[in-house]
């Protein structure tokens, strides 16, 4: 078997202030998978994902990434191989110029000049923007930021994408565009979401976290049809919709 | 709000002021606007052809009127307070016309007006050539502090957002039917501001988190240095030099 990308044993974190968020958390990851990480408000799914990137370090347990274990003196090289894409693009777009966001990331891992130019082209195109390089964030359409967004990570050249609700606030011709983007990047993709439908068209696998813990691990189609389970963690198909 | 300063003050062009890298730019602009202030008051003539200078300056950017003038208003308040100086100034008056004013109110109202306009002139010619992204890399370039750097590059990007949050929630306000119109309705919008306030401390926050995530060590990468050739900066520097000729002129000369 190959190794994992991402390995997390046993992922136990307490916010400071005492409200206890992961209780043991298991999860693998491998190479080329689409899982979509999927549970109620308050579940703990981002203080998860801030576990993958080392923004906070488990009390118990341990994570890694394709073997490198999350720790301190390898930060910066777990920051690269783990691309975490926030929910609110304005948040991830913080430059004057997409372009300079995008260059952000790989001129943090020491590429300039015509390699970094290279790179960035590259994550634009890679998501179908990049006639939109030299616009200002603020000026283009929610739909449009999300997808840079998506560059700014791929730009890295992760081992493994990171998306927090990739499909909120879209509309529906935004939300299936960026599902065909999505599925054209060669890379492991691990997809924090509501959407349930969207989960079913992207990932083959799904993970439930519900109250600190995983509850349901396995093929999309049967995680989402298994009612007790969903029932039991407050997740709801839209109505109309059936698996 | 949505005209936020710095997104639309630069106006597109192809003059040669548009593209001279942006520090030699902020060099020249800042020397010229130091010695046009160490002009003595008296030299009233000096200030003029200054003044002239700055408008050529401005003029050659061949940006239109309707985009100059707005941007020049900013002016106002100074001219405003320029033309009640001689009124309220003491000292020995002199008859104006009809009215009697006060020499030295005279003598400063008039350096005022034309030191204040030759600035404004001067740094509009500066703002509509330069892109807000350029500024950034020019105050870079100039070895500003990274914090300083960032913090002007975030407004720049952040204003429109924030503008947008405070529309919405004036929008809000108005449509549970409130209307600000006495003291009273202070404290609500005081909240509205502090609401506003945490908002904008927490998408810092998540900001700060973003960064992070993507490698962020606490000091900005410089991705493309700024590089000015020796005419370039002749183009900039030669009002400045002109200016501080003018200003030791002025002085030695009484």
């Amino acid at each position: 078997m190959t190794t994992p990308v991402l390995e997390l044993r046993g992922v136990a974190y307490a916010y400071p202030g005492g409200h206890q968020a992961l209780f043991g958390v298991d999860l693998h990851v491998h190479p080329g998978e689409r899982v979509a990480l999927l549970g109620p408000n308050g579940a703990g799914k981002t203080t998860l994902v801030l576990h993958l990137n080392g923004v906070l370090s488990p009390g118990h347990g341990t994570v890694a990434v394709s073997g490198l274990p999350v720790s301190d003196e390898h930060l910066l090289e777990i920051r690269r191989r783990v691309g975490i894409v926030f929910q609110d693009p304005d948040d991830q777009l913080f430059m004057p110029t997409v372009r300079d966001d995008v260059a952000f990331g790989p001129a943090n891992l020491g590429l300039r000049g015509a390699e970094l130019d290279a790179r960035v082209v590259e994550a634009l195109e890679a998501v179908g923007v990049a006639d939109l390089a030299d616009r200002a964030p603020h000026h283009l359409s929610f739909g449009q930021r999300r997808r840079v967004a998506i560059a700014t990570v791929l730009a890295m050249r992760p081992q493994i994408l990171v998306l927090d609700e990739p499909s909120s606030n879209l509309d529906p011709a935004s939300r299936r565009e960026l599902a065909d983007i999505l599925r054209t990047l060669d890379v492991t993709i691990l997809m924090v979401t509501h959407d349930l439908p969207y989960a079913m068209e992207l990932c083959e696998r799904s993970v439930v976290l519900s109250e600190g813990t995983v509850v349901g691990d396995g093929p999309t189609r049967e995680v989402l049809g298994d009612a007790a389970l969903m029932a039991r963690h407050r997740l709801e198909l839209p109505v109309g919709f059936s698996i | 709000m949505g005209s936020g300063p710095g997104a639309h003050l630069h106006v597109e062009g192809t003059s040669r002021l548009h593209t001279v890298p942006a520090h030699a730019k902020l060099v020249g602009l800042l020397l010229f606007v130091l010695a046009v202030v160490s002009v003595p008051n008296e030299a009233a003539l000096v200030l003029a052809a200054l003044l002239a200078v700055a408008v050529a300056v401005l003029l050659s950017t061949r940006v239109a009127a309707r985009h100059l003038l707005p941007r020049l208003a900013v002016e106002t308040p100074f001219a405003v307070f320029a033309v009640v100086l001689p009124f309220v100034a003491v000292g020995p008056r002199v008859q104006l016309g009809p009215v009697s004013v006060s020499e030295a109110g005279l003598t400063a109202a008039v350096a005022l007006l034309l030191k204040g306009t030759t600035g404004v002139v001067a740094a509009v010619a500066f703002a509509v050539t330069t892109r807000p992204r350029d500024l950034v890399r020019a105050l870079q370039h100039l070895r500003v502090p990274d914090p300083l750097v960032l913090i002007a590059s975030f407004m720049v990007r952040y204003v429109d957002v924030i503008g947008g949050q405070l529309r919405r929630m004036r929008v809000a306000r108005a449509s549970r039917g409130f209307d600000a119109r006495s003291v009273r309705s202070w404290p609500v919008l005081a909240a509205g501001m502090g609401a506003l306030f945490i908002r904008s401390y927490e998408r810092g926050e998540r900001v700060h988190l973003a960064m992070v995530s993507r490698g962020w060590s606490g000091r900005l990468p410089v991705t493309s240095p700024l590089a000015a050739r020796p005419t370039e900066w002749l183009v900039v520097l030669g009002p400045a030099l002109a200016a501080v000729a003018a200003s030791v002129g002025a002085r030695m000369v009484p």
